[in-house]
C-alpha cells in the first residue's frame, strides 16, 4: 500500500510539473496550449532515444529534452505567434496530434508503435523496486523544487508583469515599451521546456515510452488540472494536479452496485467533467487563486508616509 | 522646434480609406488639439504614428528621425506615448502594477535575471516605486493604487491612462478624448493636470470632441474630415472656417 501510494504521489508530482509548465505560458502569460501533450512527447522520446539509442547518460537524456522542448516550444510560438484563444487551442491539439502519430509512424527513429523500452532510471535493477520509487518521488520533487522556486520568481518579478499584462491586452503592453512578441516566445519556450522536462521523468520512471501514452486525454486531465487549482497561480497548479491524481485512483476502488468495471471507468471520466463544469461555475478562480505579488521593494510602513507626502505635492 | 512631423500619411481598411495623405505637426511645448467630426481618421492617425497599424504610404518623423512602421515599443521607448480612447488598461493589474508596467529600463524584465531574481531589479522596482507615488499623488490615484484597474471609476481610469503615459518619462504624448464621457468636475480637474503639464516642459497632442475644453486648453487646433487635415489655426481662427464648419454641420441645403 505504502508502495502504491509513492507511485500515485510520482504521478501526482508529474501531472504538477507539466501544470507549472502550462501555467506560465497559459496561467500568466495566457496563451491557451491545449497541446501540451506534444511537449511532453518530444522530452519523453529525445531522452529515450539518447539514453537508449545512443546510449548518453540519464542527465544527458534529461537536459536534452528540456532543451529540445523549449526549442520545439520556440518554433512553435514563432508560428502561431498572431494567434489567440480558441484558435491557438485548436492548433497546438492539432499540433500534438501531429506529434503523436509522426512518432507512432518514424519508425527508423522511434520503434513507432511498439515504442522505445528499456530506459535507464537511477539504480533501477541495483536497489529493490520499492527503494527505486521512492529514490524517483525524491528525484521528482526536488526537480519540482527547483522549477516551483525559479517559476515563482517569474511569477513575482517585472517579468511577470509584463506577461499578465500580455494576457489582459497585447496592444497596451507593446504601448508600454514591451517587445510583446519576444515575451510570448520566451514564455512558450520555458513552457514547452518543462514540459519536455515532465516527459523525460515519466519516461525514465516506466521505463517505456510509447505513442499511445501521448493522447489528448492527458492534455486534458493537466489543463482541469491547473484550472481547478488557480489559472496563474504555481501552488495551485500543484495542488490541483493532487487532486485530479487523488480523485482518479480513489476512483479506482470504488464499485457502483449494478454497474460493470468499464461502466464504472465511465463515469469517472463523467465526473470529472462534471466536476470542470462545477469549477468553472463557482470557482472560477480555482482553489488557490492568483494573488497580485506584493511588491518587492517600497516596505508597507514606509508608504503610507510617502503616500501623504505625494498626495500634498503640487497635484493638489 | 517641430517635435512630430506627419507627411501624407494613408491607410485603408478593405474599401474604406480611414486616412488619404493627412499632415500634421506638432510643435515642442504645445498643447496641440486634433478634432473632427466622427470618422475623419483621428484615431487612425494615433495608431499609425504609434505603430499598432501600419499606415499604407506616408511619412512619420519623431524629433527629425523616422519612425515610420516602426513597433509600438520602440516608439514608445523613444518618448512618444499614446493613451486609449476606451480606457482599456490590464484590468486584473492593480493599479500600481499598471504604472510600473510602463517604467522603463527594468531589467527585472529579461528572462535570465527574472528566474534568478537578480540584485539589479530590487533597486530599480524601488526607483519606479517612487515615481509611480509620486505620479499617483500628483493625479489623485493615492488611495486607489491597490485596487484592480477594473474597478476604477470611469475618470479614474482616464486619469490612470494618463500616469501610465508619465512612467514611461515621454517627451510627447498622444492623449485620445482625455476627458470624453466623464463629469464636468472631473473633466475640468484633467483639463488643470494637463496645463500643469504643458507648463513643465511636456508636449502634448489631444484629440477631444468636448470644444470648450479645446478652445480653453490648445493651441494650435488642427481640424480634420475625411481622412485629411481640413484647417490649422488658434481654436478662433478654425471656429469661424466656413470649411470648418461645414465639415461639422454638413451644407445648407437652400444656400444660394
Amino acid at each position: 500500500m505504502l508502495d502504491y501510494a509513492v507511485t500515485v504521489l510520482t504521478f501526482a508530482g508529474l501531472y504538477g510539473l507539466m501544470a507549472l509548465g502550462l501555467n506560465i505560458a497559459w496561467g500568466m502569460a495566457g496563451m491557451v496550449n491545449l497541446g501540451l501533450v506534444g511537449f511532453f512527447a518530444v522530452g519523453a522520446y529525445t531522452s529515450a532515444i539518447l539514453t537508449v539509442k545512443v546510449g548518453a547518460p540519464l542527465i544527458a537524456g534529461a537536459l536534452a529534452a528540456l532543451a529540445v522542448g523549449a526549442a520545439s516550444g520556440v518554433v512553435v510560438a514563432l508560428i502561431t505567434g498572431r494567434l489567440r484563444d480558441d484558435y491557438l487551442a485548436i492548433v497546438t491539439l492539432g499540433l500534438a496530434e501531429v506529434i503523436r502519430i509522426a512518432a507512432s509512424n518514424e519508425i527508423w527513429l522511434t520503434n513507432g508503435t511498439d515504442g522505445i523500452s528499456g530506459l535507464p532510471g537511477p539504480w533501477r535493477g541495483q536497489v529493490s523496486p520499492q527503494t527505486f520509487n521512492l529514490i524517483y518521488l525524491a528525484l521528482t520533487l526536488a526537480v519540482i523544487a527547483v522549477v516551483l522556486s525559479l517559476l515563482q520568481n517569474v511569477s513575482r518579478s517585472p517579468y511577470g508583469r509584463v506577461l499578465r499584462a500580455i494576457r489582459d491586452d497585447p496592444q497596451v503592453a507593446a504601448v508600454a515599451g514591451k517587445r510583446v512578441m519576444r515575451f510570448k516566445v520566451e514564455a512558450f519556450a520555458v513552457s514547452a521546456g518543462i514540459l519536455g522536462l515532465a516527459g523525460a521523468l515519466y519516461g525514465h520512471y516506466t521505463s517505456y515510452v510509447a505513442p499511445d501514452v501521448f493522447v489528448p486525454l492527458l492534455t486534458l486531465n493537466v489543463v482541469l488540472a491547473l484550472v481547478l487549482g488557480g489559472l496563474g497561480s504555481n501552488y495551485g497548479a500543484l495542488l490541483g494536479a493532487l487532486v485530479i491524481v487523488a480523485f482518479q485512483e480513489s476512483a479506482r476502488f470504488i464499485g457502483i452496485a449494478g454497474l460493470s468495471a468499464v461502466q464504472v471507468a465511465a463515469v469517472r471520466e463523467f465526473a470529472i467533467a462534471v466536476g470542470l463544469i462545477a469549477v468553472l461555475r463557482y470557482r472560477p478562480q480555482g482553489l488557490v487563486p492568483e494573488r497580485p505579488p506584493r511588491l518587492a521593494a517600497a516596505p508597507a510602513a514606509g508608504r503610507e508616509t510617502r503616500l501623504d507626502v505625494a498626495a500634498s505635492g503640487p497635484g493638489r | 522646434m517641430t517635435l512630430l512631423e506627419v507627411r501624407n500619411l494613408r491607410r485603408s481598411f478593405y474599401g474604406v480609406a480611414a486616412l488619404r495623405g493627412a499632415d500634421l505637426e506638432v510643435e515642442a511645448g504645445t498643447i496641440t488639439g486634433l478634432i473632427g467630426p466622427n470618422g475623419a481618421g483621428k484615431t487612425t492617425l494615433f495608431n499609425c504614428v504609434s505603430g499598432l497599424v501600419p499606415p499604407d504610404g506616408g511619412s512619420v518623423r519623431f524629433d527629425g528621425e523616422d519612425i515610420t512602421r516602426r513597433r509600438p515599443d520602440e516608439i514608445s521607448r523613444r518618448g512618444l506615448v499614446r493613451t486609449f480612447q476606451i480606457a482599456r488598461g490590464c484590468p486584473r493589474l492593480t493599479v500600481m502594477e499598471n504604472l510600473l508596467l510602463y517604467g522603463p529600463r527594468q531589467p527585472g524584465e529579461a528572462l535570465g535575471p527574472a528566474l534568478l531574481a537578480a540584485r539589479g531589479i530590487r533597486r530599480r522596482e524601488g526607483e519606479l516605486v517612487d515615481r509611480a507615488l509620486r505620479i499617483a499623488g500628483r493625479l489623485n490615484l493615492g488611495p486607489v493604487l491597490d485596487r484592480p484597474a477594473a474597478a476604477l471609476s470611469g475618470g479614474q481610469k482616464k486619469l490612470l491612462e494618463l500616469g501610465r503615459a508619465l512612467m514611461a518619462e515621454p517627451r510627447l504624448i498622444l492623449l485620445d478624448e482625455p476627458i470624453a464621457g466623464i463629469n464636468p468636475a472631473l473633466a475640468g480637474e484633467i483639463a488643470g493636470h494637463l496645463q500643469r503639464l504643458c507648463a513643465d516642459g511636456m508636449t502634448l497632442l489631444v484629440i477631444e470632441h468636448h470644444m470648450d475644453t479645446i478652445a480653453r486648453l490648445c493651441d494650435p487646433v488642427i481640424v480634420m474630415a475625411e481622412g485629411r487635415r481640413l484647417a490649422r489655426g488658434t481654436f478662433a481662427e478654425v471656429a469661424a472656417n466656413p470649411e470648418v464648419q461645414e465639415a461639422y454641420m454638413g451644407r445648407r441645403a437652400w444656400a444660394s
